[in-house]
């Protein structure tokens, strides 16, 4: 490992290199580097979005919790995309800033727009259990690096399923208005499941040391059933979107989000505070 | 001194009153001759502290003469509460921060212990926020004394 002898730490990669140090494998392969950078695009657009909501929240309780809840996913997605870079000798800003759209991985799901409050509550209850789902097996990944991220991150995902759950039940059994929302916000998330549950050659190639998406289906539609059940509402009878994120193929809304994101960046490279 | 020694003067820069022996954040310490190599653990995977916990016991190691200083941060075993030591449980409730009141469990508990106010000892608490002014953190209120107060999350 280079030591920096001038003492900065300004420089992303060489803080993220110490922390995945005992991790276990520091060198990604380039299968396990392109899922893991599916994980972590999804991380990085939904911290993104949720940023968004600091000021703006129906109470200032609740922009402290979409706050917290987006530093723990950009967490996810520093040590997700530094492992993705270790590959092809990228830093995780490199994967942040300097990809275009077509070169992210995320799924539509976490493209999708903050919306009202009720779409954004409706989409943390997909993501959240999806990703609980997802962390709590991965844990078990033959990868010794994918195993640690996800047993670090798996237990700040709990909080975010409880987070999600209450305003659920909160929006469901409030008012006429939160109601309707919520039901309204409810059918526009729900065809951006599916595709979270869609195997393919990667997935398939990298067997134990992932886990398959269509392994998460079960679990994922159980758990939201569930608090809908608590919440007296239904599964929308809605199709299910074509997807394709995991291949570069997005909704429109990602161009937007990367501009967003990526934009001081590009203007002032190198910039740093 | 030993080296573990000097680093755990380091304290939390949210929390000054606990160091990273404290929080358990300060896992391993190997000397050799002149030279340290430090391992730190992250309480939540985005907290920010972490990086300055990092400068500090590098500074105060090379401030004590070590000349080769690696400070790592390793992410296995996760971090938890329950390395949190008794006396920095003490140091945390004098500070006005509950203290992690349960051990950390492998899924959902649905009955949660009572939460008690860090000044006048009252279990009549209830939860303000569940996400407070750091990750580590929660927000109650105290239904007996009245005062607001911060709880830090078993994890």
């Amino acid at each position: 490992m280079n030591e920096d002898p001038h003492g900065e730490v300004a420089v992303d990669e060489v803080e993220l290199s110490e922390e995945l140090a005992g991790a276990g494998t520091s060198v990604a392969s380039d299968d396990v580097a392109e899922y893991a950078l599916r994980l972590g695009d999804d991380a990085l657009i939904l911290a993104q979005q949720l940023g968004w909501w600091i000021s703006r929240a129906p109470e200032l309780e609740e922009d402290v919790a979409l706050g917290n809840i987006g530093l723990d996913l950009l967490g996810h997605a520093r040590s997700l995309l530094h492992y993705a870079g270790t590959a092809s000798g990228r830093t995780e800003d490199d994967l942040a800033y300097w990809r275009d759209e077509r070169e992210f991985r995320c799924a539509w799901l976490f493209e999708q727009p903050n919306g009202d409050f009720a779409h954004t509550i409706a989409r943390q209850l997909l993501t959240s259990i999806y990703l609980d789902a997802l962390y709590s097996r991965l844990v078990h990944s033959t990868d010794p690096t994918l195993a640690a991220i996800a047993a670090k991150a798996v237990k700040e995902v709990a909080y975010h399923v409880d987070h999600a759950e209450q305003w659920m039940l909160r929006l469901a059994h409030g008012t006429d208005e939160s109601r309707r929302r919520i039901t309204v916000a409810l059918a526009d998330v729900w065809p951006y499941l599916d595709e979270l549950f869609r195997d393919d050659a990667l997935t398939e190639r990298l067997g134990d040391a992932v886990v398959a998406p269509s392994a998460l289906r079960a679990p994922v539609t159980d758990a939201v059933a569930a608090i809908l059940a608590a919440c007296d509402l239904q599964a929308p009878a809605v199709p299910f979107a074509a997807g394709g994120g995991r291949e570069g193929r997005h909704s429109s809304y990602l161009g937007y989000h990367l501009a967003e994101l990526q934009v001081l960046a590009r203007q002032h490279p190198g910039a740093s505070w | 001194m030993t080296a573990w020694d000097i680093a755990a003067t380091i304290v939390d820069p949210e929390i000054p009153v606990l160091t990273i022996e404290d929080l358990g954040v300060l896992r391993e310490v190997v000397e050799d001759g002149d030279r340290v190599r430090v391992d730190l653990t992250p309480t939540y995977s985005g907290c920010p502290a972490i990086d300055a916990m990092r400068d500090d016991v590098r500074s105060a190691l090379e401030g004590a003469g070590y000349r080769e200083v690696e400070v790592r941060t390793v992410l296995a075993p996760a971090w938890t509460t329950d390395w949190m030591t008794e006396d920095g449980k003490r140091k945390l409730h004098d500070y006005g921060i509950t203290p992690p009141n349960a051990r950390a469990a492998d899924g959902r508990v649905a009955l949660r212990m009572a939460v008690k106010c860090p000044r006048c000892d009252s279990l009549d608490t209830r939860e303000v926020a569940r996400f407070g002014s750091t990750s580590c953190k929660a927000l109650y209120e105290c239904a007996s004394c009245l005062e607001p107060f911060d709880f830090f999350k078993v994890l």
